[in-house]
C-alpha cells in the first residue's frame, strides 16, 4: 500500500486542501475527548501517587515529580493514542470504507487520480502532524489536572506542586514522548486507512473494518510502546 | 473508438464474460443492453480498467489499454468521463463542488471560468436549483444527473454511463438521452451506455450490443432492431404486448416508406453489425 502512495500529485493545491481538511478533522475533531481524558488522567495520577507515597520522609513535591514523569513518559502519549485510535482510526476507516463501497474511490480512479496518494497520504501526514500536537497538549492538561486534583483534595499546595515539577526535569523525556507519538500517529492513520481502503462488500463490512482497524492499531500501539520503552529508556 | 477483443472475465469459478468482442465507435452512442445480471456493469468496468480482464484486449484508439502501466492509464483516464450505476457522488461535497472537482483537479483557467462551466453543466442536466445541496439531500434521479454533469464537465473523449436513466421519469430520461446524444455528436465522443430502457434504445441506439449470459447475442442499430428475428432479443426488448404491437407498426411504417431497403444496404456494407438471421 505504501508504495502506491508516492507519485507526483495531479494537482498540488488539491492535495494541500485535502491535507488541511484532514488536519482540522483530526485536530479539532478529537480535541474535546483529549481534553477530558487528560484532565482526569492527571487528577487520578496525583491521587494515586499520593495514596502510595505515605512515607513522611519523602517530601510532598515528589508527588508532582512522579505525576509529571508518568504523564510525559506514558500516559499522555500512550493513553491519548489509544483513545485516538478509537476516535481518529474508526473515522478514517469508515470514511474510506464508505467511499470504497459507494464507488467513490472508483470514481476518483476513473478521473485519473492516484487514489492512494490523494486519500491516504494526506491522512497519514495530517496524523503525523496533529497527533504529536495533541499528545503535547494532553501532557500539559494532564499535569494541570494533576495539580488541580492535588490542590482541591488538600494533598499538596500549589507551590509544592510547582516546585516538584521543576525537580530533576529531563528534556529527554519529552523527546521520548514525541518519538512515541510520531510512531503511534503513523500506526493509527496507516492501519485504519489500510482497512478502510480495502473494504470489500457492503455497509456491514465498513463496520467490521472500522472495528478491526481500532483493535489492530491499539495492539500495535501497545506493542510499539513496549518496544520503544525498551530501546529508548 | 474502443475495441474489445475476446474479453473474458470470471469471478471465482463463475464466468461472467465469455469472450466478448465489439467495437465502440466514436461520434456514436453505443448501447450495451441485456437482462439484469447479464454482465453489463462488469463489461463497462473492464473497459475502464476498474476490473482487470482475465483474457482479451481493450484498445483505445488503437492503443492497448490492457497492458498499460498505471501512469499510461492515468493519461487515458483523464479523457474518460464515467457515470456509475450508483452515481458515486462524493458525499462530503455539495452538488456544485462535485461537478467542480474534476475541473479543480485537472482544469486550467480562472476560478470564474470554472464556476461558469459548472453552472453550464448543471443547467444542461436541469439542476441549477440544487447546486448548494448535498448528495444526501437530493433524489436518486437527481444524483444520476449530477453524476452526468460531473462526467461531462471536462469534455471527455470517452463517456461511459451505467444506466443513466434508471430512476428517472420518462421526460427527464428523454432529456438526458438527447443531451448525451448531442454531446456525442458535437464533440465526437465515444459514448458507451448500459441500459435496459427501451426509450433510450429506440431514441439513441446508433450501435447496440445485446448481451445474453456473458456473450454478445446480437449487434446492430435501432433501425435494425425492429427487423430482428432473434428470439432472445425480441423476448428481451419487446417484452410486453404493447411493445410487440408497437414493433409491428414500426416495421410496417418502415416497410411502406421504403426506408428498410436503405438500411439493409447499409448493413450489407457493414459486416460487423447486423442480425444473424436476415429479416424476411
Ligand atoms: N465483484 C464481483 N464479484 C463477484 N461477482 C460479481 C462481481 N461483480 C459482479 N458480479 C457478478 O457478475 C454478474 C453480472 O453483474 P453485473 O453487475 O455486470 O450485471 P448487470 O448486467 O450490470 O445487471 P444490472 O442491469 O442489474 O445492473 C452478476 O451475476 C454478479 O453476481
Ligand atoms: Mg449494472
Amino acid at each position: 500500500m505504501l508504495k502506491g502512495m508516492f507519485s507526483r500529485p495531479e494537482n498540488m493545491k488539491m492535495y494541500w486542501k485535502q491535507f488541511m481538511q484532514q488536519c482540522v478533522d483530526i485536530g479539532v475533531g478529537s480535541f474535546g475527548i483529549v481534553f477530558i481524558i487528560s484532565l482526569f488522567m492527571g487528577g487520578v495520577t496525583t491521587l494515586q501517587t499520593a495514596y502510595q507515597l505515605v512515607n513522611p520522609i519523602i517530601p510532598k513535591s515528589t508527588i508532582a515529580q512522579v505525576v509529571r514523569d508518568t504523564i510525559i513518559l506514558e500516559f499522555a502519549p500512550t493513553l491519548t493514542s489509544i483513545v485516538l485510535a478509537g476516535v481518529v482510526g474508526s473515522k478514517i476507516a469508515s470514511e474510506l470504507g464508505n467511499m470504497r463501497v459507494t464507488e467513490q474511490i472508483d470514481a476518483l480512479e476513473i478521473m485519473g487520480i492516484n487514489t492512494k496518494g490523494y486519500l491516504i497520504l494526506p491522512k497519514i501526514l495530517a496524523a503525523l502532524l496533529m497527533i504529536p500536537i495533541l499528545v503535547m497538549i494532553s501532557g500539559f492538561l494532564g499535569v494541570w489536572g494533576g495539580k488541580e486534583a492535588g490542590v482541591l483534595s488538600g494533598i499538596i499546595s500549589p507551590d509544592e506542586f510547582l516546585q516538584g515539577l521543576r525537580q530533576d526535569f529531563r528534556a529527554y523525556n519529552v523527546f521520548f514522548a514525541l518519538a512515541k507519538s510520531y510512531t503511534f500517529g503513523f500506526i493509527i492513520a496507516s492501519v485504519s486507512a489500510y482497512y478502510g481502503y480495502n473494504v470489500k462488500g457492503g455497509a456491514l463490512e465498513i463496520g467490521k473494518a472500522s472495528t478491526t482497524s481500532v483493535v489492530v492499531s491499539c495492539v500495535l500501539v501497545l506493542f510499539m510502546d513496549y518496544a520503544l520503552t525498551a530501546i529508548l529508556l | 473508438m474502443i475495441e474489445l477483443q475476446d474479453i473474458k472475465k470470471g469471478f471465482g469459478d463463475k464466468e461472467i464474460l465469455k469472450g466478448v468482442s465489439a467495437v465502440m465507435e466514436s461520434g456514436k452512442v453505443n448501447l450495451i443492453i441485456g437482462a439484469s445480471g447479464s454482465g453489463k456493469t462488469v463489461m463497462m468496468k473492464c473497459m475502464v480498467g476498474l476490473i482487470e480482464v482475465d483474457a482479451g484486449k481493450i484498445l483505445y484508439d488503437g492503443k492497448d489499454f490492457t497492458n498499460m502501466d498505471t501512469h499510461e492509464r492515468k493519461v487515458i483516464r483523464q479523457e474518460i468521463g464515467m457515470l456509475f450505476q450508483g452515481s458515486a457522488l462524493f458525499d462530503s461535497m455539495t452538488v456544485e463542488q462535485n461537478v467542480m472537482f474534476p475541473l479543480e483537479m485537472f482544469g486550467t483557467g480562472s476560478y470564474r471560468d470554472k464556476k461558469k462551466r459548472v453552472a453550464e453543466c448543471l443547467e444542461r442536466v436541469n439542476l441549477k436549483d440544487a447546486a448548494k445541496k448535498f448528495p444526501a439531500e437530493i433524489s436518486g434521479g437527481m444524483k444520476k444527473r449530477v453524476g452526468i454533469a460531473r462526467a461531462i464537465v471536462l469534455n471527455p473523449k470517452y463517456l461511459f454511463c451505467d444506466e443513466p436513466n434508471s430512476g428517472l421519469d420518462p421526460q427527464t430520461s428523454l432529456l438526458i438521452d438527447q443531451l448525451i446524444k448531442e454531446l456525442t455528436v458535437e464533440y465526437n465522443i465515444t459514448t458507451v451506455i448500459n441500459t435496459h430502457d427501451m426509450n433510450t434504445v429506440m431514441e439513441s441506439g446508433d450501435h447496440i450490443v445485446y448481451m445474453y449470459q456473458g456473450q454478445k447475442q446480437w449487434e446492430g442499430s435501432n433501425k435494425e432492431i425492429v427487423f430482428s428475428n432473434d428470439q432472445l432479443l425480441n423476448d428481451f426488448i419487446f417484452a410486453s404486448e404493447f411493445l410487440r404491437e408497437a414493433k409491428e407498426m414500426r416495421q410496417h411504417e418502415l416497410f411502406s416508406s421504403g426506408k428498410w431497403k436503405e438500411d439493409l444496404k447499409n448493413k450489407a456494407g457493414n459486416p460487423a453489425g447486423g442480425d444473424r438471421q436476415k429479416p424476411e
